[in-house]
């Protein structure tokens, strides 16, 4: 952790190169211009990008699944690219049965004030597994075991892969898949009777709970806050 | 609603034949009184039915002008379950454990579509009713009710309590879950009235 605080200001790192914000107006539907980190991309990873669509101004990068932590860790450190926040990731699937379930990572660099959607397919069939982009960005972690949860998509090399918004017993499978039935799969009594066997108190990881763990990342202030038993904050 | 004069609670119905003595039933009556113009309520919001509540907390509705002023953000020193919002599968063993807790005479209201029958989300992760889980005294209907309308149904418990009697001891008997299954109403019931309209074929769903 650095001691000093430096605020990022949105494009600082473009010099005056990228316009100032405002409502982007006459965007084609496609063929606009592209994020130049695709094309970045392009030259870097040329054989694991696999197309680069540009849809109503916003540019997403089909990438192989095997390479994405590299690439992710490439525009996260790359100092061309600076994407330091990610937004989202979650996953899509389409009610056409052929389509592969698609993986979806939303990153934005407030450096070069750049938004690139990145985007991974997982044919039918295959095991539904990508790489966790975790080592990357710690914010992954809640948004991968949503993923997980919700999609089943195994995140490989996340720290904690386990069920986020439904209990961590739930065998009905997962829910926003297209062939799981909206009620889910058993009777109300079935589900309550479930529900009701879990005890309230056991929801919680001691990973989630050891803030001892982090103790020596702390900003020494901080932990001379905490050493003299200081309970509140600012 | 709110159209008939609200009748003024005088005394506890009592049969001539009775046994019952001139003294309990005014005892009855002086208890139901006090308890009827106090009860303090564990407010268990989770959804926007929760907002509508604070709002009858609030000034403009004053929920202080029931005795009901005091949260009781503890369900050991709550007399009624407020449940505004609906309750996922999730929370079904909290709210449970929450009534549990809640140390008699205890009453529980159900506010607003969610909380009484699911509302509008039939899907896998919210609760049909949380009368499928602990016993419900009133349900407010609406979505959200308003203050007015939960106000009303507070007014209906205070009548329910004024009329209790303690020669009733089946009044203050706890809920016993099957302790295989958990469940305290026979699953075919649950099953029955979770289904799509199951609360609008069973109108009164207080029959549980
Ligand atoms: S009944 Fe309506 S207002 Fe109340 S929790 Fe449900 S959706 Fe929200």
């Amino acid at each position: 952790m650095s001691d000093t605080f430096l605020p990022v200001v949105a494009g600082h790192a473009e010099d005056g190169r990228v316009a100032p914000p405002s409502t982007p107006r006459n965007v084609p539907y496609q063929n606009g211009a592209p994020n130049p980190s695709a094309e970045a991309l392009r030259a870097q990873f040329a054989d694991a990008v696999q197309r680069v669509d540009v849809v109503w101004g916003e540019t997403t990068v089909f990438v192989d699944r095997a390479r994405v932590l590299e690439i992710v860790r490439w525009l996260h450190d790359d100092p061309t690219q600076q994407y330091d926040y990610l937004s989202d990731v979650t996953a899509v699937e389409y009610r056409d049965l052929d389509r592969p379930i698609e993986v979806v990572w939303h990153l934005r660099s407030l450096p070069h004030r750049r938004f690139l959607r990145l985007k991974t397919l997982l044919p039918k069939g295959q095991p539904l597994a990508v790489p966790s982009v975790w080592d990357v960005y710690k914010g992954a972690d809640w948004l991968e075991r949503e993923c997980y949860d919700m999609f089943g998509i195994r995140f490989e090399g996340h720290p904690d892969l386990r069920r986020l918004l439904m209990w961590e017993q739930y065998k009905e499978g997962y829910p926003l898949r297209k062939d799981f039935p909206l009620r889910g799969r058993f009777s109300r009594s079935e589900q309550l009777r479930q529900i009701l066997a879990q005890n309230p108190e056991a929801k919680y990881s001691m990973e989630e709970l050891t803030v001892l763990e982090a103790f020596d990342e702390l900003s020494l202030e901080q932990r001379n806050r905490l050493r003299s038993g200081e309970k509140v904050g600012e | 609603m709110g159209l008939d004069t609200r009748r003024v609670e005088t005394g506890v119905d009592v049969s001539p034949s009775s046994s019952e003595s001139w003294v309990t039933t005014r005892l009855d009556f002086l208890v139901n009184w006090g308890r009827a113009n106090s009860l303090w309520p564990m407010p268990f919001g989770t959804a926007c039915c929760a907002i509508e509540f604070m709002a009858t907390a609030a000034s403009k509705f004053d929920l202080a002008r029931f005795g009901m002023e005091r949260m009781s953000f503890s369900p050991r020193q709550a007399d009624v379950l407020i449940c505004a919002g609906r309750v996922p599968f999730k929370l079904a063993p909290v709210i449970r454990r929450i009534w549990q807790q809640m140390p008699q005479p205890k009453w529980c209201i159900s506010m607003g579509a969610c909380a009484s029958s699911g509302g509008m989300f039939d899907n896998y992760a919210v609760v049909q009713g949380i009368d499928t889980i602990i016993p419900v005294d009133v349900y407010v209907p609406g979505c959200p009710p308003r203050p007015e309308g939960l106000m009303y149904g507070i007014m209906m418990l205070q009548e329910k309590v004024k009329k209790e009697r303690m020669a009733d001891k089946s009044l203050r008997n706890e809920m016993e879950p099957d302790p295989q299954s958990q469940l305290y109403i026979p699953p075919s019931l649950i099953d029955e009235v979770s289904e799509p309209f199951g609360n609008a074929v069973h109108q009164t769903r207080s029959g549980l």
